[in-house]
């Protein structure tokens, strides 16, 4: 601070600049890059609109979820008129949660370990050697971002169970299927982020472990690994994030047994009837896993776009 | 003596280290995509699901039907392509401002500062379908949230409108992708700010550059590469989506909410014409990669000018 007010002209003697006239003497004296007022007053009402836009859900969620079901079915109030955990016990009953629960958790789970693992090793080769056909690689892989899954969600669909009639692997309707379609979800930022990661480690280092007797993989694992594990959190929350949440393969690729809670979750649904505060109570149950983990671990994927991708 | 070996492994590790990622990719993606273009040649309808390399080839056909404005199939793309690139321009346009705002706002530090990148990101740490269905809840006519403060609270409206339903739907879609999408683009801006030296703002204070001049001069120019592959990647995100429109409205969205994924999904399992459904799905890709294409080069060749 001390060293900033040393640095401001006094306002006896103002530097040239078009600007400066129209910025108060007071704010000048403070700091030279003090906020000027109007700018702390913008700054209060966008964040504050934006904080309101952002919790409206998630209060409706959460409101919901602790209301009778006479409450949600006849018109919208703020607040419950009674409040009552009924809702938290009863999405138990209604559908098999725990059932969608622990297929979400296997399919997600192993989806992003073995989607960290492939892409750990495509990013080292990216980012450390140089090799024919490496362009083509990270083009080819970043631009299946941009097929529509509906293009090759029917083809995926008669290959697995082509697959499955050849040898016997069920794919098809299984969580094996879908945890290996999901783990590709996420591969192509993971890699392309990583690839980033990694080349912000020292070679040095990798140089260094060459000389210690370690091999490429003793590399990678006990020095590359380690110091961007940052990054590798970062791609880890990603590829969880996507598998937990999509939609569309999860719809037509399982079955009873296999279903995960993005298609489970519409069953509290009625033909005539939504238990709207059991499906807010359902949505905020399967949500906290998420959000929390993600809230804890985002500080790493912001410091893993800072290092990797974004430059 | 370890020298030689490890020098001729390296030809082939590289290789050996991409190899799940390509076979994945390639199981995954490259050859359901192969399979899905021979498809759109194909009449690949109900008849011949059990046995689709058995289904006749119909050349250009389903082309013909997707891009054939006069009659109603064709008619109907063309409807849910137009709408689909408004609701795109709009959504990308709008979370790239809400999140570049918020991403300046909290570039400096403030007491809050830590609970408020929190809350931001809530919206994208929530899984899709909980928040979509939430949003759903609020949309509801007759016992949704919005109505109950637009109708019965500050008496907007004359009667309760519909908002899944109806030309509403288009804004109802709008306003729960930017909901849901905004947080990327302030997460992305956010890491890209971090990397801008803070003596470039202190020296323009220094030479009298208020707020809005050192965002004009400073951040915004910083933030170029960035919001190239930002704005693309948004825009690629928002035309492909699925699953918020198929969430908020079912299987069958409202005219005026008609984007191309659910349409294709539509036109592809209500009839089980797989082969028109293929030759609609290549027709989204072809333009995806000639916009991206172009894009590409009109922002490249911007930035190598404004580098010269």
């Amino acid at each position: 601070m001390a060293d900033l007010a040393a640095r401001t002209p006094p306002p006896t003697a103002p530097r040239r600049s078009p600007n400066a006239g129209g910025r108060p003497a007071a704010a000048r004296r403070r700091s030279p890059n003090a906020p000027p007022r109007s700018f702390l007053w913008a700054r209060r009402i966008f964040l504050t609109a934006l904080t309101g836009f952002v919790l409206l859900p998630v209060y409706v969620m959460l409101s919901s979820s602790l209301k009778p079901l006479s409450d949600v079915s006849g018109a919208f109030h703020w607040l419950p008129s009674e409040l009552t955990v009924r809702p938290y016990l009863d999405i138990w009953r209604t559908v098999p949660l725990v059932r969608y629960f622990t297929n979400s958790l296997i399919v997600a789970g192993s989806a992003t370990v073995c989607s960290v693992v492939v892409a750990v090793f495509a990013a080292y080769a990216v980012s450390r050697y140089r090799f024919r056909g490496k362009r083509l690689f990270t083009v080819t892989v970043l631009s299946t971002q941009m097929f529509p899954g509906i293009l090759f969600l029917l083809p995926l669909f008669l290959i697995y169970v082509n697959i499955g009639n050849a040898t016997g692997l069920a794919l098809y309707g299984s969580r094996g299927g879908l945890i290996l379609t999901y783990l590709t979800f996420s591969l192509p930022f993971s890699i392309w982020m990583l690839a980033g990661y990694f080349a912000s480690v020292p070679r040095e280092l990798d140089e260094a472990a060459y000389v210690d007797g370690c091999g490429a993989l003793g590399a990678l694992f006990r020095i590359v690994v380690p110091a961007a594990l940052p990054g590798i959190v970062a791609v880890a929350v990603y590829a969880f994030m996507t598998a937990w949440g999509e939609v569309l393969f999860a719809s037509v690729m399982t079955n009873d047994t296999t279903r995960t809670l993005s298609v489970g979750l519409q069953g509290y649904s009625t033909q005539n009837d939504v238990y709207w505060n059991q499906v807010m109570a359902a949505s905020l149950v399967v949500s906290v896993p998420v959000v929390a983990g993600f809230l804890l671990l985002q500080r790493y994927l912001v410091a893993g776009l800072t290092a990797g991708a974004v430059k | 003596m370890r020298r030689l070996p490890v020098r001729l492994r390296r030809a082939g590790l590289p290789y050996l280290l991409l190899l799940p990622a390509l076979l994945l990719e390639l199981l995954v993606h490259l050859v359901p995509m192969v399979i899905g273009v021979t498809m759109s040649f194909k009449e690949l309808t109900h008849l011949f699901l059990g046995n689709w390399g058995a289904a006749p080839w119909k050349a250009l056909g389903n082309y013909r039907i997707s891009v054939d404005v006069n009659a109603p199939v064709g008619a109907a793309l063309l409807h849910s392509f137009w709408v689909t690139c408004v609701f795109s321009v709009l959504a990308v346009g709008l979370c790239w401002l809400l999140g570049t705002a918020a991403a300046v706002f909290l570039q400096e530090d403030f007491r809050g500062r830590g609970l408020l990148r929190a809350v931001f990101l809530t919206p994208y740490a929530l899984p899709v379908y909980a928040a979509v269905i939430t949003w759903a809840f609020m949309f509801q006519r007759d016992n949704g949230l919005v109505n109950h403060v637009l109708h019965d609270q500050l008496r907007l409206t004359d009667g309760r409108p519909f908002w899944l339903l109806g030309d509403n739907s288009f804004y109802a879609l709008l306003v729960v992708a930017v909901w849901k999408t905004w947080p990327f683009a302030f997460l992305v801006v956010m890491a890209a700010l971090q990397n801008i030296p803070r003596d470039l703002y202190e020296a323009a204070a220094l030479d009298g550059a208020g707020r809005l001049r050192q965002l004009r001069r400073i951040t915004l120019p910083s933030l170029r590469p960035v919001n190239q592959v930002l704005v693309l990647v948004l825009f690629l995100w928002t035309f492909n989506d699925f699953n918020t429109p198929y969430v908020l409205f079912g299987k069958a969205a409202p005219e005026a909410a008609d984007l191309l994924s659910v349409h294709i999904y539509q036109a592809s399992f209500a009839t089980w014409n797989f082969g028109t459904g293929s030759a609609m799905s290549v027709l989204l890709l072809l333009f995806l990669l000639v916009v991206t294409a172009a894009y590409l080069l009109a922002t490249s060749r911007g930035r190598k000018h404004a580098d010269g």
